[in-house]
């Protein structure tokens, strides 16, 4: 199948790179650039665990194509923390407020909840419950990961 | 001495993996790459029960990109290994447990038949179109009652019934006919799905040395024997390298991915990857066993209970895998946590052509939950009694006999469990509307935890101090995610007094951990906990003692903490750990140490009658809710839970409040959503769209309360929590249910059809 060139911003570095037209972002991410942090859960829109941030908005990456990505800027969990040394605070809070058990939705939630943040910087429980909705948690039962949103959010503030 | 004063154990420290997650660092089973990898994918039945007419694999053989394409015929041992992982007493009932492919005959919508490998994934996608099959379809049987009369069709032998248990004590008849009250209902249980996040997957290679890697996720380490007698090879050139784990709950107990993988690599002699897609986790793998509970409960009519009689069904779907220990659970756990006089339990295990079921956090435990706690409310409603009055009547107290007649070991807390879970429901919320209902309900429960005792269980643990007072703890302890590996380095850190953040913990490789067992059964803390806690103390030991040569004062005297061995009497004395390991060193005395933990041994169980006793010890607890019953939809929304367990100890605060919580959200929707459906074994529910698992929408306000009698048979004292936090979370909401709306809810999932429908009847009669 003939391939086509497209241009990635991907944690902040440009990349031109040739893909097939049934590519999806979230193979582009994990098979080409190793970035492992967005996961394989379903495949199919229903999970939340491919979880990335397009031109800063939480998007499911298994579902979008990669040429649908073309001239984009895509942040994954890997790139979250605008410092290379340090974690993003809303990282910090879900380790504090143990949010994390297997981990598999751990970079789906943070993104999802970070986006959350970014557009409302105080979110009640309801808007923390919404915003996560499509984020699946089998270990947790959310009560600590919505503990760790409101921890994050503060924290985000602060800095 | 044991050692009692701690500075890490009972704290919220964080684990030793969770920075690395949140930053998206872990290397998971599907993470992890090689040169040269092919992609394995497995062609499966469209039929729930057919003879293969016809199998051709040459179109796909010949695929440009295909490596190998494996039939049957090319797996030298096709059944499972008889012996079950890890143990050192054969179980008769388990044989023949699991088929690898399929022969001439599929008993199950989604039998594995054909594997291959290709260079892509894409290429073997391919490839399985390109396999040609013919079926002939063969009566099925689906209800595993219908299943039990003698003319239904047999899926494997001439009896579907594959496992019986029985409990007989006293003489129920005469005990029913002097009770004063009996309540008698029939309850079902869905098939559950353990919709773990992480599919199953891993990726194997032969090595230089002609060993074949495995490394995936899996909650068995011991699998390399199943995998090396598969194979016909030696078990000592099987490895497996358990990564850690994106969920399991049961669900990765079984075989998964390894053998196909192993299989192709063994075929090939290349790296092979392997993943499940959600497509066949839904119909290629294992889900809860669905119960059909009969029971009848008498009592006096002061709430003494009397008797208890019961009929358990389980449905095994086609093929054998755990479903007689999951059926040997339920039979033993079928009374509830109370003591009753006069018991008759007979357990049924039937074959069918559904689904296979086995593993599932509560193994067992739940569906008989479900129903013993809904019978002592429908007690106390008939003797017109406080629920809470009636079952602190009749809790077991240490020491009691249980109907398998053996003595309960530990304390029994279920008078505080379940009196603090009432109250921190707090003041009754005000329904939201006008068809809206509150109500309230709780349950007890008890759940063993380690495996079953003529099992005769061991684990292993290997600790040593590096010249720097630096500690590696090598277990072979898969982590699930809940804390079990950060619960070793906890006891390694507090008993060798370092930080935990100078432990490492070396977990899961076959050929490098000792080998600790599974990760199944809540015995991880148990079992890992205990066998670190040995090597610890004896490297403790020989620290101290040395130390005490140094100071020239008694070992007894001193204690470490901080990298200081110091004396508590002297404070004067001390000495840095690191010069005590130097000195070890330089007079060539091991500070390494390598111990195993025996769980109690029992002799093999040879009737189906169960009289001896079959379990460690068991965790006994009380979830509460409060649910709003909608009642022109039928709709239950669950507003406050909360869950009172005696861990026995808290090793770490965090992750024994996250098994809480996180157990009783599986449970809550075990209780109102979960239900895996099959139409005559065809699964109509498979992916996360229809079978719907809770979101953060559907989790009420939680609340965890950690009781500690420090009388289990773990480490300082722990019980096991990972299972028995789930088993309580749907009788509950049953009881709060009945609370809010008067009807009884017999079969779960209680959803809003369910409960629509016994609202119209209730308002009809
Ligand atoms: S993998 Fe994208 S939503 Fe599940
Ligand atoms: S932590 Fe395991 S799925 Fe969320």
């Amino acid at each position: 199948m003939k391939k086509l060139p497209i241009e990635l911003t991907i944690n902040g570095r440009a990349h031109e790179l040739l893909v097939s037209p049934k590519e999806t972002l979230l193979n582009v991410l994990r098979e080409r650039f190793h970035l492992t942090g967005a996961k394989y859960g379903c495949g199919i829109g229903e999970c939340g665990a491919c979880t990335v941030l397009l031109d800063g908005l939480p998007v499911l990456s298994c579902q979008l194509l990669a040429v649908m990505c073309n001239g984009k800027k895509v942040v994954t969990i890997e790139g979250l923390s605008p410092q290379e040394a340090a974690a993003h605070p809303m990282q910090d809070s879900f380790v504090e407020e143990g949010a994390v058990q297997c981990g598999f939705c751990t970079p789906g939630m943070v993104i999802s909840a970070t986006a959350l943040v970014e557009e409302k910087s105080e979110p009640t429980t309801e808007d923390i419950k919404v915003a996560l909705r499509g984020n699946l948690c089998r270990c947790t039962g959310y009560e600590n990961i919505i503990r760790a949103v409101k921890t994050g959010a503060r924290k985000m503030k602060e800095v | 001495m044991e050692k009692q004063n701690f500075n890490i154990i009972g704290t919220r420290a964080d684990g030793c993996d969770e920075k690395d997650k949140v930053l998206g660092n872990v290397v998971y089973a599907e993470d992890y790459i090689m040169p040269d990898t092919l992609y394995c994918k497995v062609f499966r039945s469209a039929k729930a029960s057919a003879m293969i007419k016809k199998l051709n694999i040459d179109k796909a053989k010949a695929l440009d990109g295909v490596s190998c394409v494996l039939t049957h015929e090319d797996v030298p041992n096709n059944e499972s290994a008889k012996n079950v992982v890890g143990q050192t007493t054969e179980v008769g009932l388990l044989e023949a447990k699991q088929r690898i492919l399929a022969t001439d005959r599929v008993r199950y919508y989604g039998e594995p038949i054909v594997v291959v490998a290709a260079e892509t994934p894409e290429l073997a996608r391919d490839a399985l179109e390109l396999i040609e099959i013919e079926y002939e379809e063969l009566p099925g049987v689906f209800d595993p009652e219908e299943a039990m009369k003698p003319d239904a069709p047999k899926i494997h032998g001439d009896n579907n019934v594959i496992a019986n248990w029985a409990l007989r004590k006293g003489d129920v008849e005469k005990a029913f006919a002097e009770s004063d009250v009996v309540v008698e209902a029939e309850y079902r249980t869905p098939r559950q799905e353990h919709a773990h996040m992480e599919p199953e997957s891993g990726l194997a290679w032969v090595d230089d040395m002609g060993v074949i890697n495995i490394r995936y996720s899996t909650q068995v380490v011991e699998h390399y024997r199943d995998v090396a007698a598969v194979l016909g090879i030696p078990e000592s050139r099987v490895r497996t390298i358990g990564t850690i784990i994106g969920g399991g709950f049961g669900g990765k107990e079984d075989l998964t991915v390894e053998v196909f993988l192993a299989l192709c690599s063994w075929n090939t002699k290349r790296p092979v990857k392997m993943a499940f897609s959600r497509e066949e986790m839904g119909f290629g793998r294992q889900k809860r066993h669905p119960y059909v509970l009969r029971y009848k409960t008498g009592a006096t009519k002061d709430g003494k209970l009397t008797a208890m009689q019961a009929e358990l069904i389980s449905d095994s779907g086609a093929y054998v895998m755990l479903s007689p220990w999951v059926l040997l659970y339920s039979t033993v756990h079928s009374t509830g946590p109370y003591f009753i006089p006069n018991v008759k339990v007979d357990a049924y295990s039937v074959l069918t052509n559904n689904i296979m079921t086995s593993a599932f956090r509560g193994f067992g435990g739940m569906q008989v939950a479900f129903a013993y706690e809904s019978q002592m409310d429908a007690l106390a409603i008939k003797l017109n009694m406080d629920p809470v009055e009636l079952r602190k009547k009749n809790f077991f107290k240490r020491g009691d006999e249980t109907a398998n007649f053996q003595s309960i070991p530990s304390e029994v807390m279920l008078d505080e469990a379940v009196e603090k879970a009432v109250e921190a429901l707090g003041p009754k919320s005000e329904p939201s509307g006008k068809n809206m209902r509150v109500g309230r309900g709780f349950a007890c429960s008890w759940q063993s935890y380690g495996r079953m005792t003529y099992l005769h269980d061991t684990a292993s643990s290997w600790v040593g101090l590096e010249m720097d007072g630096s500690a590696v703890v090598r277990c072979g302890i898969p982590d699930l995610g809940g804390g079990q590996r950060e619960s070793i380095r906890a006891i390694a850190a507090e008993l060798l007094g370092i930080p935990l953040d100078e432990v490492h913990v070396i977990s899961t490789d076959s050929q490098v951990t000792p080998l600790a067992g599974t990760v199944t059964a809540t015995r991880a803390l148990f079992m890992s906990g205990n066998a670190t806690k040995l090597a610890a103390e004896n490297v403790r030991e020989v620290i101290l003692e040395k130390a005490a040569d140094m100071l020239e004062t008694a070992a007894e005297d001193l204690d470490i903490e901080n990298k200081m061995v110091y004396s508590s009497r002297q404070t004067d004395k001390k000495v840095e750990l690191v010069k005590v390991i130097r000195r070890c060193a330089a007079e060539g005395i091991s500070i390494q140490s390598l111990d195993t933990y025996k769980a109690a041994f029992t002799d093999e169980i040879k009737t189906n009658v169960i009289k001896d006793p079959v379990y460690n010890d068991w965790t006994f607890g009380t979830q509460a809710v409060e649910v709003e019953v909608d009642t022109e939809t039928g709709k239950v929304n669950v507003l406050k839970h909360v869950s009172v367990q005696d861990v026995g100890r808290a090793i770490n605060i965090k992750r024994t409040e996250g098994q809480m919580e996180g157990g009783a959200a599986q449970g809550l929707g075990f209780a109102l959503m979960e239900d895996y459906l099959e139409v005559d074994g065809v699964p109509i529910t498979w992916n996360l769209t229809e079978y719907l698992v809770p979101t953060s929408k559907d989790i009420p306000d939680s609340n965890s309360i950690i009781l500690e009698s420090r009388s289990g048979k773990g480490p300082f004292g722990a019980k096991g929590i990972g299972e028995p936090s789930i088993t309580a979370a749907a009788p509950a909401v049953a009881n709060a249910i009945r609370d809010a709306v008067g009807i009884k809810v017999l079969h779960l999932p209680a959803t809003p059809e369910r409960v629509f429908w016994e609202l119209q009847k209730k308002h009809q009669s």
